[in-house]
This record gives structure tokens, C-alpha cells and sequence, in this order.
């Protein structure tokens, strides 16, 4: 089996060592006997929808987030909806979540447009949202944390009928008011979690991996099962660093 | 966390004044109304009601008088802060004290910022600025806020506000540029590089780039600017200064890849926002580039490296173009980022008129700021120190260290205390990649260690070389343990992880407190 990851923007959308999430995935697939080939997607590069397995899309800078957004106006967007209604996998991380909503307003009159893949859409805040942060997720049916590492100040906001990632157990998350953390919309999936995200919680690089899989080869498509010991092991550390602070209620986790 | 607050303490004892007795706070009291008046037509500082100036100078000497207190009752006490804390309390009584004790610096201020390397930077500067006869007062420990520069030329100066040295050297971190150069009027402002470090303190590098330029707007045609020709950004910023500007770069280059690295930050154009060309790029984003659209390129160093040999962990002998001619220099700090520090210290020389001798002498005899680079013997093993702060400084380090291409023990130490920056992403910038099969053993401490051990394992490292170990102590004991007779264990901490290190060894009696050096 192989799969072909799509990294769009890999120069310009890679702040927050965004690359670590295409190494995870990357190397999950081919520790489960899986070929990889990962395809860098620049400014200007048009996507071949029915060719992604898996879509990956980082955060950037102002003046990066920008060109994206014009790019993504007039040279990507439709193509990653279409790959998305037909069941891709795709992961947008803080600048690249926000640029997939409706728009994201910047300033008193200044507006990025979005692609409204989501039903979402982001206003600038006046503080800063950074610091650790605990999520709890039930959507592949079973109830899983994911923890992550957040640094923002546009604060979004969903529309009625699209899920959240989770739920936040500490941070702040989406805009640190409704307590929900990023998005869902069939296999996409948006969040303001970097720190690298996926390496730090291997159960969502697995959902992610097996969900593009199961679109590419079938529903029996199955994962073999890969070690995750030095990640689980990260993964407590987080959620330990942040009980022995006292911001988690023991009940919590 | 007690033992690098004790040794952070004892820090701003600068070396400019290693045993000074604090004593001379009762010796130098003085009737205030009449000497204050006496030193004024002394110095000839300035006309404007005498009434006025002499409410001025009165707040400056009670501001000096609290801050020497503080200085000495936390060094006395062991209290730590002695850094910065005593800057802070003269700054409260009296916001101009600064400006007004560099104002009489006889030979101005020279103020260095960039990512990395300030430090390394200054220390070198200082090291030429005295074989040149110049007396330089310095912020030597590193305390690189506004604060911390407060509290240095606090230390070295009388009561009266008389700095005991003739010319201000100052590194500063990069959001304080702004402030310092409005209260320091600087002669010299030498920028070497802009890196993504600590995203959560400073935001984003093009906000950054945005404060510099403002700054250095304000700086009159007498300055000068000494800039690196080869990072895009700072580059750019000699077009926003009236003052005269002094670039430095490498010419040589076979040290240079063809491909950006991952970590590299600012690849586009800072005019038309297209992708720079890179004949070549010696480190991150620092090369020769031009912008295929705009035009915008890199400017013609006025100093630059003509030719370079780096020698593993050991130094570099440079071949330097001058604007006075050639000059051949030999470096003992190892590594490409220790060669641009070595230009950015002999531009400044240049910037300053200081004769071509002195400018040899003083970096051919410098050696490393504390804890950046150093080797410390451990019974009959080596221990080998590098700070490692972002993604472009730990790739420098590690290309350096295996420059010779041998497999290593590895001791690497990950905090994210807020002076580490708390946001560790930057791991997965880092090309660890370049580790696998060159690694015997890599052992793993700090706040962060399992994030480490986790981007090892993705980078492919062998997970039967690594161990955790919580304890630092024992962490160093197990590198040790894995380390060879005769052989050398290279520990790469983040700063706070340094200073931890660094005052686990001075605990043992391996290293000495680190004003001595």
C-alpha cells in the first residue's frame, strides 16, 4: 500500500516546526510497512485533488499568511474541498486552520478571505493564547487526549453544525471562551495544536493514516499496530507537567 | 534551580572590577550640594538652570546609591538577581540614569544585538577594544535587558554617575534595541543575524526586523551600523539609517551548500515577497542571495572572509579583506557561526578606527564566553559544553561536531524555562536527521526530555542509544559512564539547562564560578 502526503506550503507555512507532523505521519506509515511519498505543494503549484492521500497545511507569519490566502483564493482552494468531499485526510495547524475557515479578520479593516472548508471563521484577539494545552476527543468512537503546545491571538469561532476537535482540559484553545479546541468536517481536521502535534499523540497520526487508507484501499484497510513508547511517554509528560501545576483538576483525565 | 541562581548572583561582578570593595559607598558619600556643582563645570555637562541640573544630578546619585545597595546586599545574601535587579530599583528612582552615566562615556557606546552570538560578539569586541587602550564597560554577564545594561554600568560607576571606562559596550536582546539606542546614543550598532528564537517572547522575526529598522532610523549620519551582508533581513535594514553603514560577510565558499536548510527563516524577498536565489547558504538563511524578481540582493561586504579553514571543534584561520587590506587571523572558538561572530567583532574594530594590530591581537587571544563553547577535564575524560538555543545554532553544532566524522557520546539537555523559550516545536527543525548511525550514546535530561527522546526516535537515531534520565546528576554520570577512557562527552544544553550543568560541575570542583573567567 502507499500514500501520498500533500505538504502544502512547506516554505512559507512551517513556523511552528510544522515539519514534525509530515515526519510523524511519514514515518508511522513506513514503520506499518507502508510506502510514503511526500509532495511539497508550493505557492503558485496547483493540487491534484484525487491524488492526496493525506493534506497537510502549517502555520506562517503574517506576511506569509497573506500570500496564502491569495493562493489558496485562486490557485488551491477548490482542490482541497473536492479532495476533502471525497474523504481525504487533511490536518490544518493555527495560520493554515484559520485560512481554511470563512476569513480571518486581522485588523479594523482588513480582512484574509478563507476557502470556507470550515464552518468557521477567526477575528484577531488582543492577548496572545500561548502555553500548553490538554484536549479530550471522542470522534473515532473512543475517548483519547491529545496534547500540544499553543501560540495564537486570532480567535475562532464555529458555526453551529461544525464539531470541535475536543474539548479543552487547560489552554485556551479556539478563541478561550467556549472551551472547544479546533475543528471537524468529515476527514479534516483544524487545530491550533503545534509543538509539534502529531508526534506527541501517535493514536491521531494512526486515525489519520488509517482514514486516508481506508479511502485509498477499502474499508478492511487496516494498520499494523507500531510502537509508541517514547511518544506515550511524552504524552504523560505533558498531562503530568500540567497536573503537578495544579491546573487540572484530578478528576479530569 | 538554587545552585544557577546563587552563581547568577555573583555574575555582575564584571571582570572590569573583580574584587572592588563595597566599601566605597561609605568613602565616596559625598556633601552632595558641593561636589555635584564641582563635577558639573568639571565635565562641562550642561548649561540650563543650574537649579534644574542639580535636581537632576541629585536623583542620579540617590539612584545610584539604592541600586549599589540592592547590588551589594543581594550579592552579600546570595540573594541572585544581582544582574539585573539593581539596574531596576536605579531605573525606578531615576528613568534617565542610563542615559545620563553613558552620556559620559568619553568614547560613546558601541550596542550589539542579533539572534545568536551576542554574546561571543561582545566579548571578542571587548577583548579588541583592549588591546586597543580603550577600557570598556560591559554587560559581560550576559543581563542583556534594558535592566541588565542599567545594572552594568551601575556596577563600574562612581557615586557621582562617573563610569570608571571610557566606552559603553552593551549586547542587547532584540526587543530592547529600540529603547537602548533612545537612551545610549550609540556610536557603533552591530547587527549579526535574525533567527525564529523564543516565537512565544518576541512573535514573529519580521516584527523584530520591524523594531530594528525603526531604531535604527533614529540613529544620526555620525553612527555607524556594522550589519551581516549575508542574512537577507539584517541586510536590508542599512537602507532605513542615515548612518554610515559597514557590512561583513563570506566570500569564501567552500564551506557553503547549494540548498537552503530547513530551519532557514527568511527565504523571501524582503521588497517584492519573492524567493531569494541562493548562489550559495553557509547556515539558515545566511548566504549569497539575490531576488530574481526585484533585483534586491545581497550588498558587497566591506569585510569579509576571503578565504576560511574550519577545524573541527577546535577553531577557524580566516583570511580577512579589509577596507585597510588583508588580515589573517586564527579563531579558537570552532564553528561557521563563530566566524561570522569574529567578522562582526573585527567590522566593528574597523568602525571605530581601531589600528588593524589590535584588532589582531584581539581576537587571535580571545577565548569562549562561559558556557557557549567549553572544555572541561573530568578525571581523565572531556566533557565538552555547546549551548544550543534554536534550530540554526544546534544544526551549526552539530555540523561542527562531526565535522571529523566519528561517532559520539552525547549528553543533551532540554529545558523550556521562559529564558529557553517555553514553546519547544523548534526540536522538529533541527536536523537530528544527521545523527543517524554517528551516535554510540545519547543520553537525555531536562524539562523537555521526552519531546527529545521522541524527535530522536523520528529522525531515525537508534532508540537502544538513548536513555532518559530525570536526575541531572545522574544524567551526567551516565554519560560519563558511556564515555571512554581518554574519550569526551559533548553536553548540549539549552541556557537554563547550562546554567544547571555548569553549577553541577562547579559543585563538583570541575569548572570555576563563572565571573572568574
Amino acid at each position: 500500500m502507499k500514500l501520498r502526503i500533500c505538504h502544502l506550503y512547506p516554505d512559507l507555512m512551517n513556523i511552528y516546526g510544522d515539519r514534525g507532523n509530515i515526519i510523524a505521519l511519514s514515518r508511522r506509515a513506513q514503520w506499518a510497512g507502508i510506502e510514503v511519498e511526500v509532495v511539497n505543494v508550493p505557492l503558485g503549484a496547483s493540487l491534484d485533488a484525487s491524488a492526496c492521500d493525506i493534506i497537510f497545511i502549517g502555520g506562517g507569519q503574517d506576511k506569509e499568511q497573506a500570500l496564502i490566502a491569495k493562493d489558496l483564493q485562486e490557485v488551491k482552494g477548490k482542490a482541497i474541498i473536492e479532495a476533502v468531499q471525497e474523504g481525504a485526510a487533511l490536518l490544518a495547524v493555527c495560520g493554515g486552520y484559520q485560512l481554511l475557515g470563512k476569513y480571518f479578520k486581522t485588523g479594523a479593516d482588513a480582512v484574509l478571505p478563507g476557502i470556507g472548508l470550515f464552518d468557521a471563521w477567526t477575528v484577531a484577539g488582543s492577548k496572545r493564547c500561548i502555553g500548553d494545552v490538554l484536549v479530550e476527543c471522542d470522534f473515532t468512537g473512543e475517548r483519547h487526549t491529545l496534547v500540544g503546545f499553543e501560540n495564537h491571538s486570532g480567535k475562532t469561532y464555529l458555526g453551529e453544525s461544525l464539531k470541535p476537535l475536543g474539548k479543552v482540559l487547560h489552554g485556551f484553545g479556539n478563541n478561550a471562551e467556549d472551551g472547544r479546541e479546533g475543528a471537524i468536517y468529515k476527514n479534516a481536521f483544524g487545530t491550533y495544536l503545534h509543538g509539534s502535534i502529531l508526534p506527541k499523540n501517535p493514536w491521531f497520526t494512526d486515525h489519520l493514516i488509517r482514514v486516508a487508507l481506508q479511502r485509498r484501499y477499502g474499508d478492511q484497510a487496516s494498520l499494523a499496530r507500531v510502537d509508541t513508547s517514547f511518544e506515550d511517554r511524552a504524552h504523560q509528560a505533558v498531562i503530568a507537567r500540567i497536573r503537578n501545576r495544579g491546573k487540572l483538576d484530578t478528576g479530569a483525565i | 534551580m538554587e545552585l544557577s541562581r546563587s552563581s547568577g548572583c555573583v555574575a555582575q561582578e564584571s571582570s572590569e572590577s573583580p574584587s572592588r570593595p563595597n566599601t566605597h559607598v561609605m568613602v565616596y558619600l559625598p556633601p552632595i550640594g558641593t561636589h555635584i556643582a564641582a563635577w558639573n563645570s568639571k565635565t562641562g555637562l550642561l548649561p540650563g538652570s543650574a537649579g534644574a541640573l542639580r535636581v537632576s544630578s541629585v536623583r542620579l546619585v540617590a539612584a545610584i546609591i539604592a541600586g549599589k545597595l540592592v547590588a551589594f546586599v543581594s550579592r552579600h545574601l546570595n540573594l541572585g538577581g544581582g544582574t539585573t535587579f539593581p539596574g531596576q530599583v536605579t531605573r525606578r528612582i531615576d528613568p534617565r540614569a542610563l542615559e545620563k552615566m553613558t552620556a559620559r562615556l568619553e568614547q560613546g557606546c558601541i550596542i550589539v544585538t542579533g539572534t545568536n552570538g551576542k554574546t561571543t560578539t561582545t566579548r571578542m569586541i571587548s577583548n579588541i577594544l583592549r588591546h586597543a587602550g580603550f577600557k570598556p564597560v560591559h554587560n559581560r554577564s550576559g543581563a542583556n535587558l534594558i535592566t541588565g545594561v542599567t545594572s552594568a554600568i551601575l556596577n563600574s560607576s562612581s557615586l557621582l554617575g562617573q563610569p570608571r571606562g571610557d566606552v559603553g559596550l552593551f549586547e542587547v536582546d532584540e526587543a530592547n534595541l529600540p529603547r537602548t539606542l533612545a537612551e545610549t546614543h550609540p556610536k557603533v550598532v552591530v547587527i549579526n543575524n535574525l533567527f525564529r528564537d523564543q516565537l512565544d517572547r518576541y512573535g514573529e522575526i519580521d516584527y523584530v526586523a520591524g523594531l530594528w529598522r525603526g531604531a535604527l532610523q533614529t540613529l544620526p549620519p555620525s553612527a555607524c551600523v556594522v550589519l551581516n551582508a549575508d542574512d537577507p533581513l539584517v541586510a536590508s535594514l542599512g537602507k532605513s539609517t542615515r548612518a554610515r553603514v559597514l557590512y561583513f560577510g563570506i566570500e569564501d565558499e567552500r564551506y557553503g551548500n547549494q540548498i537552503l536548510e530547513h530551519a532557514a527563516d527568511s527565504k523571501s524577498c524582503v521588497n517584492c515577497g519573492a524567493r531569494y536565489v541562493y548562489d550559495v547558504a553557509f547556515y539558515g538563511h545566511v548566504g549569497k542571495y539575490a531576488c530574481p524578481v526585484c533585483g534586491e540582493k545581497r550588498p558587497l561586504p566591506n569585510l569579509y572572509a576571503a578565504h576560511l579553514m574550519l577545524a573541527s571543534t577546535s577553531g577557524s584561520e580566516l583570511s580577512l579583506s579589509t577596507p585597510d587590506g588583508p588580515l589573517e587571523v586564527k579563531v579558537s572558538l570552532p564553528g561557521l557561526y563563530n566566524v561570522y561572530n569574529t567578522l562582526a567583532a573585527a567590522a566593528t574594530g574597523f568602525a571605530l578606527d581601531i589600528p588593524v594590530v589590535a584588532i589582531k591581537q584581539g581576537v587571535d587571544t580571545f577565548s569562549a564566553a562561559f558556557g557557549r563553547i567549553e572544555r572541561v577535564a573530568i578525571g581523565d575524560k572531556m566533557v565538552f559544553l555547546a549551548l544550543v538555543k534554536n534550530p540554526v545554532g544546534f544544526n551549526e553544532v552539530l555540523r561542527t561536531l562531526f565535522l571529523d566524522g566519528l561517532p559520539k557520546n552525547l549528553l543533551i539537555l532540554i529545558n523550556d524555562n521562559i529564558a529557553d523559550g517555553t514553546d519547544i516545536s523548534w526540536l522538529w527543525d533541527v536536523d537530528f536527521e544527521a545523527l543517524q548511525g554517528k551516535v554510540n550514546s545519547v543520553v537525555i535530561s531536562g524539562t523537555r526530555a521526552e519531546d527529545m527522546a521522541v524527535r530522536l526516535k523520528y529522525a531515525l537515531v537508534d532508540t537502544a542509544a538513548i536513555s532518559l534520565e530525570t536526575d541531572l546528576d545522574k544524567a551526567l554520570q551516565a554519560g560519563l559512564t558511556n564515555v571512554g577512557e581518554g574519550g569526551t562527552l559533548y553536553v548540549l544544553p539549552t541556557y537554563t539547562a547550562m546554567l544547571e550543568i555548569r553549577a553541577l560541575m562547579q559543585k563538583m570542583g570541575y569548572v570555576g564560578k563563572f565571573w572568574q573567567d
